[in-house]
């Protein structure tokens, strides 16, 4: 066994974990799955929610299974009465304040919330009146705080100021408790905070259509903006895409977007985009052609011209916005077909 | 990149020269504040101060275009303190004593005045970056788009050599492309020197190879035009068909007018694109394309990173994915090409044809992607390359190079340096983020960035309309006063029309990578 691997029990059964590794990791590895609600892979473990309590061996009390550090020889208990009943607290706790008004709640359907509600089968929970910690939510022009709806597990603000680098959301304490505080001038509208938010206390405003997550196909693909190259997930509906997130353990951007491409999607759904060949007239206007009109009268002229002037007397740039097999034909028809090298892009702006 | 993203959240130490990363790469920039906050260092090296000076150790906040003169004192220092890397100079690269002979005079003292950072911090810069490594050195326009690019680009490769920073992790020489595929395009041969894979069109074998694959008619040995000289050719009828696709030319290339009046004068004109833009306004014939998510294909990012782009709709009315196209136009000179499909063109055609991609086919790229070179169908890709010091023509070459001034500089009657990029809400000419709801909301207009000084001794306010006059052109734009600009310089990006940058620039370019000077041009700045 290397030195740097621990042994350890994990409900009765032998586990080998990386020494440093937490035991809601270790037992992750081993198959075994503690619920949890604050923690995200992506972010140093937060601690705040208290449903991932586990038992360990020698101590009285659960500990969260998210801070807490694999030990040689270790025994952990993963479920029991005690620990369900704790869970159940805990997001009773949670309950007290959070409305469940999941019936017209965007995040309904992916929500870790109400998985974990009806994971621990808890009903009728008496909700305290709201305090003005509760009412007095943000918004931009891409995202739309709702703070009744916000559990205080602080992933958002992990993400904005850890992942982020940004700093805009800060937990503040005041007179009726803590809550989360949002700087406009300093959000950038990377809209982490939303991809991390457990429930639907932060939500984007973007798309006019509305959609439920079962109703959306989640499509994989590469932002169409700079050359860093992010994993997007398209969530689609009806053929329109409605929404943007990252792929979390993609490369190279492992979950993070920006705001291009978080948002910037709708433009391929635009009324303005150009939908048949068109031609210009003798009067000097556009009007439209059938592709064989169009391609006959380009092809055409590009044979007299080569016919008259060589082929050197034609040029072309191709697009580095496009998809590397366009760009690939493109040269291909310049040098195979017309045979000349005469091809370029704006590789240099 | 010689290096990749993945990278950055480990590494020590940052050099960050002429790169807005934060609004032009914001992902790359968060894994570098990721790694700042454990302790990294990082210096910038910009004439403004932009996002990342505020996590930064050091700021040099030099003049416009003088990179080469801050970049050949701090190796002259690294030299005369005898603090480079003399095992990586010796074993892996040659050309040292060119290099020796050129910094010898560029001495801190030397050049201070030229590109305005003081000798002490010339100084203290070297002795950092001599003392914490690896470091990676980053760049991304702010060094190519000059008349002198190329040499900026070689200067940075000189310090990395110097430092022995290259062949390793967390190292190396890093341009940050700026389109999401412009890596793609120069990988697939769109340039005219090169067919995929960078294989010369001069060289006999390469043409018998890809005239044999394609079953071609004709090749051309000779290398082809640059983008800004097949435009000077259209005047002059040289050149006397122009296919354009994608670009919109009329915004996006330096002065406007110019610009204009060689696109207006083409005999024929073929736009291939997804909208009007200014640019097909002077087409012929207007070929509709599918856009992004409108059909299957790869993109390849700056780090040599080859991933899927995949359908998610049909394009509009009669719109066609531009393969298409361009195959159907193939057609009618009689040649039938076989791949009917953009998994066909990848799997039996790139990366058959070119070496460094022989083993990335759409199956193996499902999630994600893959790094060339990747030679085999078994191998890993490649996240930095030069490993342990081996350059693909053997060892590294330093090449040395002097300071040249921009083309056109303050004077008189035009004062003021315009540089100009980009800005974090909008894309380039906003042919896209200009029909993205709510990103217009964000930034709904330019801005001449102008400092305090500036503004001052005009009496000009914050948010007051100015005229800025160069040799070129003029334009109305409102005036934004930030700490961010250093007095005697205007900064704008060219995502709006009307106050559009490239009014003002000058279409002058590298003699050899034909970049043009964005980043340096006179104006003038009146009060309306
Ligand atoms: S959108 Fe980004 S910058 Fe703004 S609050 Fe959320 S995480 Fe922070
Ligand atoms: S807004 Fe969401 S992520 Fe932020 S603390 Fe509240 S519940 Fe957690
Ligand atoms: S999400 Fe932003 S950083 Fe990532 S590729 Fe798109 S534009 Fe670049
Ligand atoms: S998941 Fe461990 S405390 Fe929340």
């Amino acid at each position: 066994m290397a030195m740097s691997a621990v042994k350890l029990k994990i409900d009765g059964m032998e586990v080998i974990a990386q020494k440093g590794a937490t035991v809601l990791q270790a037992a992750k590895d081993a198959g075994v799955r503690i619920p949890t609600l604050c923690f995200h892979e992506r972010m140093k473990p937060i601690g705040s929610c208290g449903m991932c309590v586990v038992e360990v061996g020698g101590l009285s009390e659960p500990v969260a299974s998210c801070e807490t550090a694999v030990e040689e020889g270790m025994s952990v208990i993963t479920r029991s009465d005690k620990l369900l009943k704790a869970r159940q607290d805990a997001l009773t706790a949670l309950l007290v304040n959070h409305p469940l008004d999941c019936p017209i709640c965007d995040k309904a359907g992916e929500c870790k919330l109400q998985d974990l509600v009806f994971e621990h089968g808890i009903t009728h929970v008496a909700m305290r009146p709201p305090t003005s910690k509760f009412t007095a939510g943000y918004s931009n022009t891409f995202l739309r705080a709702w703070p009744e709806r916000c559990v205080l597990c602080t992933r958002c603000v992990s993400a904005c100021n850890e992942i982020q680098g940004i700093g805009a959301l800060q937990v503040v304490d005041g007179a009726e408790g803590r809550r989360i505080s949002y700087d406009e001038s300093k959000c950038v509208s990377c809209g982490e905070c939303i991809q991390v938010c457990p429930v639907g206390a932060i939500l984007e405003k973007k798309a006019e259509l509305r959609w439920r997550p079962w109703e959306v196909e989640k499509v994989r693909t590469t932002c169409p903006y700079c050359g860093v190259g992010c994993q997007l997930l398209l969530h689609v509906k009806n053929d329109r895409i409605v929404k943007v997130s990252g792929v979390e353990d993609g490369e190279p951007n492992k979950g993070r977007l920006c705001v291009k491409g978080r948002f910037g999607f709708d433009f391929i759904h635009s009324k303005e985009r150009l939908t048949t060949p068109l031609i210009r007239g003798e009067n000097g206007e556009f009007r439209e052609a059938s592709w064989d009109e169009a391609l006959d009268l380009v092809a055409n002229k590009f044979k007299q011209i080569i016919a008259e002037s060589g082929p050197d007397a034609l040029a072309g740039v191709s697009c580095a916005r496009s998809i590397n097999e366009d760009s690939y034909n493109m040269q291909k028809l310049f040098r195979g077909v017309f045979g000349t090298n005469n091809i370029d892009h704006c590789a240099r702006t | 990149m010689t290096n990749s993203f993945g990278e950055f959240y480990k590494a020590k130490m940052f050099l960050v020269i002429g790169s807005n990363m934060a609004e032009a790469h914001p992902v790359a920039s968060s894994f570098l504040r990721n790694a700042v906050r454990n302790g990294a260092e990082l210096i910038v090296v910009d004439p403004r101060k932009q996002r990342l000076c505020d996590i930064a150790s050091m700021h040099l906040q030099l003049k416009v275009g003088s990179d080469i003169a801050l970049l050949n004192a701090i190796m002259n220092v690294l030299i005369a303190e005898d603090l480079y890397d003399k095992r990586f100079v010796e074993n892996c690269t040659t050309g040292f004593e060119g290099l020796k002979e050129k910094v010898s005079t560029y001495t801190p003292e030397y050049a201070s005045p030229i590109c305005g950072v003081s000798p002490e911090m010339i100084r203290e810069t070297a002795r950092r970056l001599a003392t914490v490594k690896p470091a990676m050195l980053c760049y991304t326009l702010g060094i190519t788009e000059h008349t002198c690019g190329v040499n900026n680009v070689k200067s940075t490769a000189n310090l990395q050599m110097l430092l022995g920073n290259m062949g390793m992790e967390c190292a190396g020489v890093n341009p940050l492309r700026g389109q999401n595929n412009v890596q793609g395009a120069c990988d697939m041969g769109a340039l005219p020197n090169v067919f995929p894979g960078y294989q010369g069109v001069a060289l006999d074998a390469s043409r018998d190879k890809f005239g044999t694959a394609w079953g071609a008619l004709q090749m051309s040995s000779k290398v082809g035009l640059m983008m800004p000289q097949m435009m000077e050719g259209l005047p002059s009828g040289k050149v006397r068909a122009f296919y354009i696709f994608g670009e919109n030319l009329a915004n996006s290339e330096p002065d406007i007018h110019k610009v204009e009046h060689e696109l207006g004068s083409a005999e024929f004109l073929v736009c291939q694109d997804i909208f009007r833009t200014e640019t097909t306004r002077f087409a012929h014939v207007i070929f509709p394309s599918a856009a992004w998510s409108e059909e299957d294909g790869t993109f390849t990012n700056s780090e040599r990173r080859v991933s899927r782009v995949r359908k998610v709709c049909s394009p509009p009315g009669q719109a066609r994915p531009s393969w298409w196209i361009f195959k159907q136009l193939a057609r009618r000179f009689g040649v039938e090409w076989q791949s009917n499909s953009t998994r066909e063109i990848w799997d039996n055609e790139v990366s058959v044809l070119g070496p460094a991609y022989g083993g990335i086919k759409y199956s193996r790229i499902e999630n994600n992607g893959l790094q060339w070179p990747c030679p085999t169908e078994d191998h890993p890709g490649t996240s930095f390359l030069h490993k342990d010091g081996k350059f693909t023509c053997g060892k590294g070459v330093f090449s040395p190079a002097d300071w040249t001034p921009p083309a056109e500089v303050p004077d008189e009657e035009y004062p003021l340096v315009l540089s100009t990029g980009r800005r974090l809400y909008h894309y380039h000419t906003r042919t896209q983020t200009g029909r993205c709801r709510g990103l217009n909301d964000l930034l709904s207009e330019e801005t001449a960035d102008i400092s305090g000084e500036d503004a001052k001794s005009l009496g000009i306010e914050s948010g007051e309309m100015i005229r800025l006059k160069s040799r070129r052109g003029e334009i109305s734009v409102r005036a934004r006063i930030t700490h961010e600009v250093p007095a005697g310089m205007v900064w704008m990006a060219f995502h709006f029309r009307e106050s559009c940058a490239n009014w003002l620039t000058n279409a002058v370019f590298d003699p050899v990578s034909f970049t043009a000077e964005y980043k340096a041009c006179a104006v003038r700045m009146e009060k309306l």
